[in-house]
């Protein structure tokens, strides 16, 4: 039943507004993938989800289903469940109601809807709240609901609207694995969308990043995080962000603070100006000492034991200082005290160089 | 003021003249601070104020039971050789039962058509952009703010010239000017805090945009339905001035219009006002009865979060 979905240009400007809030989206969605839309607020990606579900009109472009067009069908044609933020649920019907009402207005026979409908309250352990209103759940117990409204469907396309963002810490932990693997078992197509890089990385098969409507970058999670187009997928991705700084450069060398740290000829070669913006992930940084020309001292600010990690926030020392704040990963149980200054250098290959000017990436090979 | 200060200091950086009382926690007054006489004098208000609005209702009903050669006496009796007489006489002797059940007709379409009306034109207003929504909209506001008076002989021109004088069509007609524009104002009001996903989620699980409205939006609505239909019967239930103008024969009479005519200039009957006025509550009380039972709140609840 699962379907691919192509978005071939897909631009939505609002009426009254100049720019676009989603301009000409070329993504494709193979049969059966988790794609997770992931940027900041105003990015445009729930606009992206809402243009596919039939909720927002698209201003140019095309999208599409499998090979049907539907860019401008109602959204009841389209053959897709939504799953919103807020659930919306309605309130004066049972649970068992909510999940079964599509199907009800499909004209599906009463005994086939109590069996789906069982079914999916079944998965999602929902069976003792059938008859329940949704005003007498749990705010989890609701996202479940939400869910089994979808499910129910049995549609060739979910589409997820940060689901997850009303629940507690804790409880969007395990519901995100459960999401996870119910698609993987469901094998139906599903775009995800949230703002939470982490929930990003953990449950796609692949990762959009969207800023400002336009489309940075899709590719699988570590393909993100290992390789980022730009500088802002590089910062937008991983968990603490990379650090990132604009540093100059003289004779093939970015000086980082009191280090010269030498960068791939291809790098070099790449520059327009003599300076490059520069960035390495916390656990990229490796402890090292003064002696060493490559690297360069860390004021220690702020430590952050999480018992398998720990995480030293702290300034960078030096007259040409460009970064704010450097994170390193540092072993745990064995961390420096706050103040004291600690040399770091970065390790071989795991340097991502940035256009000053455009942000794009630049070879490091 | 949230910054926490000990009792009774002033806070340097306050300049709204508050003195060191107004800051000093646990000198709040409870309502069993209140002064005796304070006391007194609030409640003393309250009883007159009720009796004041209870008056006229009371002595109607008091009235209505005396015989009719008692209610005009220049001694002040509240009750007098009470009798049902008043009542036999109105419903066996004159046409009030007709004038009844014109009343009924009249006041449930203006009902069942008003709120038809004023819930769909609320929810477009409330879900669409259409052109002219604004426009719509300051027409529903200001065709409220003209008095009936000057309605009258301008909608009594419409009706003639369609032929609708002394029917109760005109009637309906005329009360849906009236409460149409304010309920669709009202209902639209009452939509809007219905959350929106739950058109959308309606949307994708198969509806249509009336079926959506029917189906979801309405029951949800319920308390702000309630209200409307009560008001709308109201507006039909007890108006004077359109129905006098527009009913030509007695017998098309409704009850505002038809009480008057126990009261002409001589020889008023008031024994036959009171019982008359009396009756005419009943329906009244009814619907607000089955009204009230709808204005619950949270109706909306559960459904969304956030």
């Amino acid at each position: 039943m699962s379907t691919s979905v192509t978005f071939d240009r897909a631009t939505r400007i609002y009426p009254g507004s100049d720019s676009p809030a989603v301009d000409a989206l070329e993504l494709e969605i193979a049969e059966g993938e988790f794609l997770v839309l992931v940027g900041p607020s105003g990015c445009g990606k729930s606009t992206s989800l809402r243009m596919l579900a039939g909720l927002e009109d698209v201003t140019s472009g095309r999208i599409l289903i499998g090979d049907r067009d539907i860019t401008h069908l109602r959204p009841k044609d389209r053959d897709i469940a939504m799953v919103f933020q807020n659930y919306a649920l309605y309130p004066h019907m049972s649970v068992a109601e909510n999940m079964g009402f599509a199907l009800k207005i499909a004209g599906v026979s009463k005994s086939d809807i109590d069996a789906r409908v069982l079914e999916a309250a079944r998965i999602l352990d929902l069976e003792p709240y059938l008859g329940r209103k949704p005003k007498a759940l749990s705010g989890g117990q609701r996202q479940r609901v939400a869910m089994g409204r979808a499910i129910v469907r049995q549609p060739q396309v979910f589409c997820m609207d940060e689901p997850l963002s009303n629940l507690d810490a804790k409880l969007r932990v395990s519901t995100r694995t459960q999401i996870a693997s119910l698609q993987r078992r469901l094998d139906i197509t599903t775009v995800y969308v949230t703002h939470d890089q982490v929930e990003a990385m953990t449950m796609g098969d692949r990762v959009a990043v969207l800023k400002d409507g336009l489309l940075q970058q899709v590719d699988t999670p570590l393909g993100l995080y290992d390789k980022p187009k730009n500088a802002f997928v590089a910062g937008f991705i991983g968990s603490p962000a990379m650090n990132l700084g604009t540093f100059r450069v003289e004779d093939g060398q970015a000086l980082i603070g009191e280090a010269r740290v030498p960068l791939p000829r291809s790098t070099v070669g790449a520059l327009t100006t003599d300076r490059v913006q520069l960035g390495f992930r916390p656990e990229a940084l490796v402890p090292s000492s003064a002696e060493d020309a490559a690297s360069f001292p860390v004021e220690a600010l702020v430590i952050e034991e999480l018992g398998s990690d720990a995480f030293l926030y702290g300034n960078l020392i030096g007259d040409d200082l460009r970064a704010d704040h450097v994170v390193a990963r540092v072993a745990p149980r064995s961390v420096p005290a706050k103040g004291t200054k600690v040399w770091f250098s970065i390790e071989p290959g795991r340097l991502h160089a940035f256009d000053v000017e455009t942000g794009d990436a630049l070879p490091t090979d | 003021m949230t910054r926490l200060l000990p009792a009774g200091a002033l806070d340097p950086a306050d300049t709204t003249g508050a003195t060191a009382s107004d800051v000093r926690p646990g000198r709040v007054r409870g309502r069993e601070d209140r002064s005796r006489l304070a006391s007194i004098a609030l409640h003393g208000t309250l009883v007159l104020a009720t009796l004041v609005a209870l008056f006229p209702v009371l002595w109607i009903l008091l009235s209505s039971f005396k015989p009719a050669n008692r209610i005009q006496t220049s001694e002040i009796t509240l009750i007098d050789s009470p009798t049902l007489d008043n009542y036999r006489a109105v419903l066996f002797d004159t046409p009030f039962p007709t004038w009844f059940l014109n009343s009924v007709v009249v006041a449930a379409f203006t009902m069942v058509i008003g709120i038809t009306m004023s819930a769909t034109a609320g929810y477009a207003l409330s879900r669409f952009n259409f052109a002219g929504k604004r426009g719509l909209m300051w027409v529903f506001l200001i065709t409220q703010m003209f008095p009936v008076a000057i309605l009258i002989v301008p909608i009594y021109t419409i009706m003639a010239n369609a032929g609708l004088i002394n029917t109760k069509a005109s009637l309906i007609i005329a009360y849906c000017t009236v409460a149409v524009p304010f309920c669709a104002w009202m209902l639209r009001g009452y939509f809007d805090t219905i959350p929106q996903e739950l058109d959308e989620a309606a949307a994708l699980d198969g509806l249509g945009p009336f079926g959506t409205f029917y189906r979801v939006i309405l029951p949800l609505a319920r308390p702000g339905l309630a209200v409307t239909a009560f008001y709308t019967f109201l507006t039909a239930w007890g108006e004077v001035a359109y129905a006098i103008a527009f009913m030509q024969t007695r017998d098309n009479l409704t009850l505002g219009a038809g009480l008057q005519q126990f009261v002409p200039q001589f020889n008023p009957q008031w024994h036959l006002l009171t019982a008359g006025s009396v009756l005419i509550l009943i329906p009244a009380a009814i619907v607000f009865f089955f009204a009230q039972k709808h204005l619950v709140a949270g109706l909306t609840a559960g459904g969304t979060k956030g």
